[in-house]
C-alpha cells in the first residue's frame, strides 16, 4: 500500500513539476507546481515525517497563491490564451538537467547509503518540539530573525520610495510598437513636459 | 519504497528545476525552477532522514530550515522584480544587459 501510494505521489510529483515548464499559462504553472509540493509533502508523510509534510503542504499552498498573483499582477500571458515558450539557450538547459539528473542518479546508486529507519512507533513530533524549543533554539530563532530581515529587505527593495531616491526615476514605459509612443503610465516630472513642449514647436 | 528510490525521485525534480532555472526568459518562472530544486532537496533531505538518520530531530529541524530559505527566496526575488520593472519595465532577462542603473 505504502509503495504504491509512493509511486503514485512520485509520479505526479515529477509530472506537474515537468509541466510547470510545459504550460501556456503563468498561473497554471505556479497552480502545477503547487501540486508538485503538495506531492512532495505526502510522501514525507508516507516517511514518517507527517509534521514536515503537511507543513510543506500548507506553506506552499499559500506560497504558489501568492505566486500565481504575481503572474496574473506582472507577466505577459497569464490567461495562456496564446501559446508561450519563452526559453533561452535550450539545449543546453535539457542538457544540463539531464546531466545533473544522471550524475546525482549515478551518485545514489553507487554511494554506500546508511541504512538506520525510523523506529517504529517512534513520537517524531513531540522530539520535533522539544528539539525546537530545546537544544536548536537558537537555530530556530536564527531563522526567524532571517525572516524578519527579508521582510524588511523586501520592502526596501519594493518600495517606490527606493534606497536611492525613486525607485522609478527616470523610467519610461516601452512603446506598443517599436520606438513609438511610450505606453502606459507616462513619466511625471520633466520627461513629459519635455516631450510637450517640443510638440508644441 | 527505499532511500535510493526517494534519492531517485529527488534527482528527477532537481533536474526539472535546473532546467526551469537555466532556460526560462521570465524571472518569475526562473523562480519557480529554483522552488522546484529546493522541492527536490527537501525530499532527499526527508529520504535521509526517514531511512538513515533514525528519527534523528535534527533532521526535520533542516528541513524547516531550508523551507524558511524558499520563503527568503521567494520574497526577496519578487522584490527584486518589482525593483527591476519598476525601473527598467522589464520582466525578462534579455531585458537586463548591465547592473547599473
Amino acid at each position: 500500500m505504502t509503495n504504491v501510494l509512493f509511486l503514485a505521489f512520485s509520479a505526479l510529483a515529477i509530472w506537474s513539476g515537468w509541466r510547470v515548464f510545459r504550460v501556456d499559462s503563468m498561473v497554471r504553472a505556479s497552480f502545477q507546481l503547487m501540486v508538485s509540493f503538495i506531492a512532495v509533502g505526502l510522501i514525507a508523510v508516507l516517511l514518517a515525517a507527517p509534521y514536515i509534510g503537511i507543513a510543506t503542504i500548507f506553506m506552499m499552498a499559500v506560497e504558489m497563491m501568492v505566486m500565481a498573483l504575481f503572474m496574473v499582477m506582472f507577466m505577459m500571458n497569464p490567461a495562456g490564451l496564446n501559446p508561450m515558450m519563452m526559453v533561452h539557450q535550450h539545449r543546453f538547459s535539457i542538457a544540463a538537467g539531464i546531466v545533473a539528473f544522471g550524475g546525482l542518479v549515478l551518485a545514489v546508486l553507487l554511494s554506500d547509503l546508511p541504512s538506520q529507519p525510523v523506529p517504529e512507533g517512534a513520537d517524531v513530533v513531540r522530539a520535533l518540539g522539544h528539539e525546537l524549543l530545546g537544544p536548536s533554539m537558537l537555530i530556530f530563532e536564527t531563522a526567524g530573525v532571517t525572516l524578519l530581515a527579508t521582510m524588511i529587505g523586501a520592502v526596501v527593495l519594493s518600495a517606490r520610495s527606493g534606497r536611492y531616491g525613486d525607485s522609478d526615476a527616470g523610467s519610461v514605459p516601452p512603446g506598443l510598437t517599436p520606438g513609438g509612443e511610450p505606453a502606459g503610465r507616462k513619466p511625471e516630472n520633466g520627461g513629459g513636459h519635455h516631450h510637450h513642449h517640443h510638440g508644441g514647436h | 519504497m527505499t532511500l535510493v528510490s526517494v534519492l531517485i525521485v529527488a534527482a528527477a525534480l532537481i533536474g526539472i528545476g535546473l532546467y526551469g532555472a537555466l532556460s526560462q526568459q521570465s524571472f518569475v518562472m526562473l523562480m519557480m525552477g529554483l522552488e522546484l530544486m529546493l522541492n527536490g532537496a527537501i525530499l532527499a533531505l526527508m529520504g535521509f532522514w526517514s531511512f538513515s538518520l533514525g528519527g534523528m530531530p535534527k533532521g526535520q529541524l533542516l528541513a524547516i530550515i531550508v523551507m524558511a530559505v524558499m520563503a527568503v527566496e521567494m520574497a526577496v526575488g519578487f522584490a527584486l522584480v518589482v525593483a527591476v520593472y519598476r525601473k527598467r519595465q522589464a520582466d525578462t532577462t534579455e531585458s537586463l544587459a548591465t547592473m547599473k542603473h
